[in-house]
């Protein structure tokens, strides 16, 4: 039998290019109503660079989840890790520089622990994965907020400059994104464990026959998964000043990052998809926000539209899907 | 596979405890905690009592099972409960001449819900976590557009009854709230219509094979929309319960849609469809019920049940996919 052979075949005959499409098209809506609004600065140097900062929170944890449903699995615990990282940095630090690069090693190192423990609980007990992702989500929130009712310590302002701080007229944090877009890219295009992370997701006892760790991979993706929503926690902290237990939920990372991870052309199922596509996903919910801004939708309405158009976008290119989805 | 065959039967003692549902297990265990630490849940009037305020939380378990058995889901549960019991006030605005039709308006409003829910996931192909997961964001923005950001008016008497009122003097039982009442005949025609219908069968092959289950001549898409409508109608029918007792609120219905699928898979149902019972999600649900409850009782701050909740889903989750790998 030889499996690889099938799987270089079963390409599909005509692939949609979502990533640029999407692209295009939330540019053309952004540039339509800043002019149709008259508010041209939105179309300076500045105004864009304004835009692409609007990506940088959402879009480094909707990497991580990029790559959990590339490997058929899902992580609903990003956003109650990024509140325990954003407090647990500022918590530390309280105001010290000195203490900067210890509170990050802790971040970091808690967010890996975290993606173990979501990814052991995956792939060893077979736990459904939204399942033992709420249920890892439900216990990090339940402890984050026995401990912790408001803002807790302070970011010292050195490490403010990782929100704030700009080289030339790029702001770092946009620069780390795409850095790290990039660097996820190469890993899953030109690495062997996103060759092994494809193969998993798209048949995991395939691959398994095929003699890949599954495990591994499952665990791998998890760990990856929880340390870019811990990133995201420090750089929440940094742009709020401070760290509180209730920034992941109100910035709803969990199910927004599924949702332009969806959009964004990659598979639910896993098996199919990539980190472009992701943050054209991203650059979609961005623009929209600033196009909220601009024409000055009320809250409510502002949050139908944004529920229809998350649908919309999805339907787009599903409804030419032959087959069932459930 | 065969390896089973290969060892020996296993005792009649170990097959019954291996045939008893996860849910009920769980549940028994801490339903006999509770009434320990608080004797009135051991007579007939507490657990009535316990069984009326478990009510909502069933039924939207029992209308999530449809959806789950089909193989989707089904986040929109919570933003459609919540929509209901400020609707319901807007509508009724507390004169009880309202309420009859008022109700009627709601399920309508379900109604068009679930089929919208059906057809985007059917006829658009958009999977149903995100198809929901949009109508949960546009619900939630409706409620507030309609009642401006704050709950408004107020639900009638003969409204909130639905929820609220207790039988007295009831022969056998003693007291018997209408909720119960109510609850039971969800139940039982819930339990008819997966396990004793065409229809159910056709929801189960749906959830285990769509594509097998069509070849098989199985409406997919007409079942696919029937389980969300199902699901929408059970969500309404929850929150006319629980706006009965527990009042108007923006955040009446926030995060009961996780605990409705929690219900059901604790309770046995298999995400991604195929596998499911009734008497499991009602099993499942009583036992998360009955945790909040006893969390209650304990007197853990509010944080500290959101922990234990945590743990007891995965735990409850990992025995029941271990159990799988062994039978």
């Amino acid at each position: 039998m030889s499996a690889s052979a099938d799987i270089a075949v079963a390409r599909p005959a005509r692939e949609i290019p979502v990533a640029p499409l999407l692209f295009a098209g939330s540019l053309a809506l952004y540039i339509v109503t800043a002019l149709a609004t008259g508010q041209h600065a939105y179309l300076t140097g500045e105004g864009f660079v304004g835009l692409t900062q609007r990506m940088v929170a959402l879009g480094i944890v909707a990497l991580g989840q990029t790559l959990t449903i590339l490997v058929g699995s899902i992580d609903l615990s990003v956003a109650n890790l990024i509140s325990v990282a954003a407090v647990l940095a500022s918590f530390i630090m309280k105001g010290e520089p000195a203490m900067i690069a210890p509170a990050v090693l802790a971040v970091l190192a808690l967010s890996a622990a975290v993606g173990l423990v979501n990814g052991l609980i995956i792939a060893r007990l077979d736990v459904n994965p939204l399942i033992a992702t709420l249920g890892v989500g439900l216990i990090l929130q339940g402890l984050l907020s026995a401990s912790f009712s408001n803002f807790a310590g302070s970011v010292p302002s050195a490490f403010q400059a990782f929100a704030y701080g700009r080289i030339g007229p790029l702001p770092w944090s946009v620069l780390l994104l795409f850095v790290l877009a990039f660097a996820i890219w190469l890993m899953l295009t030109r690495t062997r464990f996103g060759a092994h992370l494809y193969a998993t997701g798209g048949n995991r006892d395939g691959a398994r026959l095929a003699g890949i760790r599954t495990e591994r991979v499952i665990i791998g993706a998890h760990v990856l998964c929880s340390l870019m929503a811990g990133l995201t926690g420090l750089y929440l902290a940094s742009r709020l000043r401070a760290g509180a237990p209730w920034v992941g939920r109100d910035g709803v990372y969990d199910l927004e990052s599924i949702a332009v991870v969806v959009i964004g052309g990659t598979l639910l199922a896993g098996g199919r998809g990539g980190v472009w596509g992701t943050l054209a996903g991203v650059f979609l919910f961005a623009t929209l926000d600033a196009v909220f801004n601009m024409t000055g939708i009320d809250a409510f309405p502002k949050q139908v539209l944004r529920g229809a158009i998350v649908i919309l976008a999805v339907a787009v290119y599903a409804v030419r899907s032959r087959g069932h989805v459930a | 596979m065969s390896a089973t065959a290969a060892h020996t039967a296993p005792s009649a003692a170990l097959r019954f405890v291996r045939g008893i549902n996860v849910g009920v297990a769980i549940f028994l265990v801490l339903y006999g905690t509770i009434a320990v630490l608080q004797p009135s849940y051991f007579e007939v009037e507490g657990f009535l009592n316990f069984l009326r305020r478990a009510a909502p939380l069933i039924i939207l378990a029992c209308g999530q099972l449809f959806v789950i058995a089909g193989g989707g889901f089904d986040l929109s549960m919570g933003s459609l409960v919540t929509l209901t019991v400020l609707g319901g006030s807007m509508l009724a605005g507390g004169n009880p001449e309202n309420t009859w039709w008022t109700i009627g308006v709601l399920y309508l409003i379900g109604l068009g819900v679930g089929l919208v829910n059906g057809l985007v996931v059917t006829l658009l192909k958009v999977p149903s976590i995100i198809a929901t997961l949009g109508m949960l964001l546009s619900l939630n923005g409706a409620a507030l557009m309609w009642s401006g950001g704050a709950p408004r008016g107020y639900l009638p008497e003969n409204f909130r009854a639905l929820g609220r009122l207790v039988y007295r003097e009831v022969p056998v039982t003693g007291i018997m709230p209408l909720s119960v009442i109510i609850l039971i005949g969800f139940v039982a025609l819930a339990a008819w219509l997966l396990h004793a219908t065409v229809f159910g069968r056709q929801v189960l092959a749906v959830g285990d094979n769509p594509r097998a289950a069509e070849l098989a001549g199985v409406p997919v898409g007409a079942t696919r929309v029937l389980v969300f409508v199902i699901s929408a109608l059970s969500a309404v029918t929850a929150g006319i319960l629980l706006g009965g007792f527990a009042g108007v609120s923006t955040a009446v219905g926030q995060g009961l849609e996780l605990q409705a699928i929690a219900a059901c898979v604790i309770g046995g149902a298999q995400l991604l469809g195929g596998r499911a019972s009734v008497t499991g999600a009602v099993a499942g649900s009583l036992s998360l019920f009955a945790l909040f409850t006893l969390l209650n009782l304990m007197g853990l701050p509010q944080p500290l049940r959101e922990t234990v909740q945590g743990l007891i889903l995965i735990a409850a989750v990992a025995s029941s996919a271990w159990r799988m790998r062994r039978a």
